[in-house]
């Protein structure tokens, strides 16, 4: 039986890159208007569950559910539809397209213009700086705006559930903080966030629980409790 | 200087017909990363359409505007329609395989239009009909501009113009930028990009079809092999404008028509086809990006 409650569970899901397998038979799941996160070091297979979820690689096992209902063999675009959104890694903007354009894509499936440009504005909230150069190219942006643009983007599809790969990645502390208390206020307002990180302690201040992977598998489930509680979970996977 | 405006004239014409052929490689090129050999036989189809369209409906029995245009439009539809199933019978499949399957299919593509063209048509040319009645609109001792090439020059521009538009400010051109750029984060958008991968061979060849009747005007015999030079000579435009650049295949295709008919006429005729491949080798020499094609690092 399935648990209403959660917005998106996997079930022993497995995949391969060719060969080679990168995620072996994880579960996990995630309540509505919760924070997750996924942690782990390079390679752990992080990046490759949230590809799985967002359609663009197909598990080889396992289930995926959305509120209930199997994604099997639903293509990127599709689910989209469905209310997950993904914010890739390496933030893949569309760097030739206005900040304005990037953001009107990740609205493409839309149709109420007025909602879209209610959406707009709010992203624009969350981010000034985006406003300010909403008419230039998005590949002259700095990294952080390339961030901030990458996750408005995201948002402009009105998601459920947003999936954020590494969000923090290159870029320096002050804006590191900046870019989670606008995580935590995107999830405020009802959006489910699954969180991929290396910055592990940041992720696990703002989310209910973590998922430590380890070569493609699950090996733990912690809490931003045990970081204070357990010296040597915090030494052997959080970096001290 | 009459005998240089005459030479530009054509020049700019001729060059005209390269960039709307170029403009199918480059657009092809942005989105799938495939050189799409086949494109100069769509452009030869797009005169056996003409061809056989103007015959049938007995547009060819008398030039009218009306007329030039019906049959414009025929072979610019019909050619979009070929180029979709090309892509969907024979590139479609190949999407996850490694580029050169689909390099090679192309050629395929580009051999089957040919021979299958030869045993449709006949291997013998045919004589398009003269749609539109040249007039002179200029003459003076050295000097002759008929209206044929600044009708040629005319619709080129119109339909370049109408192509930046749908690329630049529809949702459908935005999502051709967008999977151009990278197709995993459009499909992320939302963005089907099969479809758009199809709307942008749609695109292409309906260009290239208007090119097929543009050139047959000027040169009203046609055969099934007339793609091979003009396909070959519009892809190098391609690259010399920097594939994947849509402003550039424009600049390529002006840039090879007007030093085409310069060379053939201050130099010899003779050479007026190597200088298409002598600029090919001279901008690969020198700017392997093309003139306006910039270096886009390896995707990761």
């Amino acid at each position: 039986m399935t648990d209403n409650n959660f917005i998106l569970e996997v079930k022993n899901l497995c995949v391969f890159y060719g060969g080679i397998q990168a995620v072996k038979d994880i579960s996990f799941g995630i309540k509505k208007g919760e924070i997750i996160t996924l942690i782990g070091a390079t390679g752990a297979g992080k990046s490759t569950t949230l590809r799985a979820i967002s359609g663009l690689l197909k598990p080889r096992e396992g289930e995926i559910l959305l509120e209930g209902r199997s994604l099997k063999n639903i293509p990127p675009y599709e689910v989209v539809k469905k209310g997950i959104s993904h914010a890739p890694e390496g933030r893949k903007i569309f760097a030739n397209l206005t900040v304005r354009e990037n953001l009107e894509l990740g609205a493409y499936l839309r149709r109420d213009k007025p909602a879209i440009g209610q959406d707009m504005e709010r992203v624009f909230g969350l981010f000034p700086r985006l406003k300010e150069r909403i008419k230039q190219n998005a590949g002259t942006l700095s990294g952080g705006e390339q961030q901030m643009l990458a996750i408005g983007r995201a948002l402009m599809s009105a998601p459920k559930l947003l999936l954020l790969d590494e969000p923090s990645l290159g870029l320096a502390p002050l804006l590191v903080k900046a870019i989670f208390e606008v995580i935590k206020e995107i999830n405020a307002k009802g959006v489910s966030i699954i969180l991929v990180e290396q910055n592990a302690y940041q992720a696990l201040k703002i989310a209910a629980r973590g998922y430590v992977l380890e070569t493609g598998k699950i090996t733990m489930t912690v809490t931003a409790e045990d970081l204070v509680t357990n010296e040597e979970l915090r030494k052997a996977y959080l970096g001290g | 200087m009459q005998e240089f405006l005459q030479q530009l004239v054509n020049g700019v014409s001729w060059g005209s017909i390269y960039a709307l052929i170029a403009l199918g490689y480059t657009m092809v090129y942005g989105v799938l990363q495939l050189i799409n050999f086949a494109h100069g036989d769509v452009f030869m189809l797009g005169a056996f359409f003409g061809f056989y369209f103007s015959r049938w409906t007995k547009i060819a029995q008398e030039p009218t505007l009306f007329g030039f245009f019906a049959t414009l439009l025929f072979a610019m539809a019909a050619c979009a329609l070929v180029g979709v199933i090309i892509e969907r019978a024979a590139y479609k499949p190949l999407r996850e395989r490694p580029r050169l399957t689909a390099l090679i299919t192309a050629i395929g593509v580009s051999l089957l239009l040919e021979n299958g063209g030869q045993l449709l048509f006949g291997v013998d040319p045919k004589f398009f009909p003269s749609l539109i009645s040249e007039t002179r609109l200029y003459e003076s001792a050295n000097l002759v501009i008929s209206n044929l090439p600044v009708i040629i020059l005319v619709v080129s521009l119109a339909l370049m113009l109408l192509l930046r538009f749908i690329v630049m400010k529809t949702t459908i051109g935005k999502a051709m930028r967008a999977t151009a750029f990278n197709r995993e984060a459009a499909a992320l958008m939302g963005i089907n990009t099969n479809n758009v991968i199809s709307f942008t061979f749609l695109l292409g060849s309906a260009l290239a079809g208007a090119g097929g009747i543009l050139v047959a005007l000027t040169y009203p015999k046609i055969d099934p092999l007339m793609g091979l030079l003009p396909g070959l000579k519009a892809f190098v435009a391609a690259v010399l404008g920097g594939i994947g650049n849509i402003p550039g295949a424009v600049l390529g295709g002006m840039i090879l028509g007007v030093s085409e008919t310069m060379v053939a006429g201050y130099i010899s005729s003779t050479l007026r086809d190597a200088i298409a491949f002598a600029l090919l080798v001279v901008i690969l020499l020198v700017k392997p990006t093309g003139l306006l094609g910039s270096r886009v690092g390896e995707k990761v």
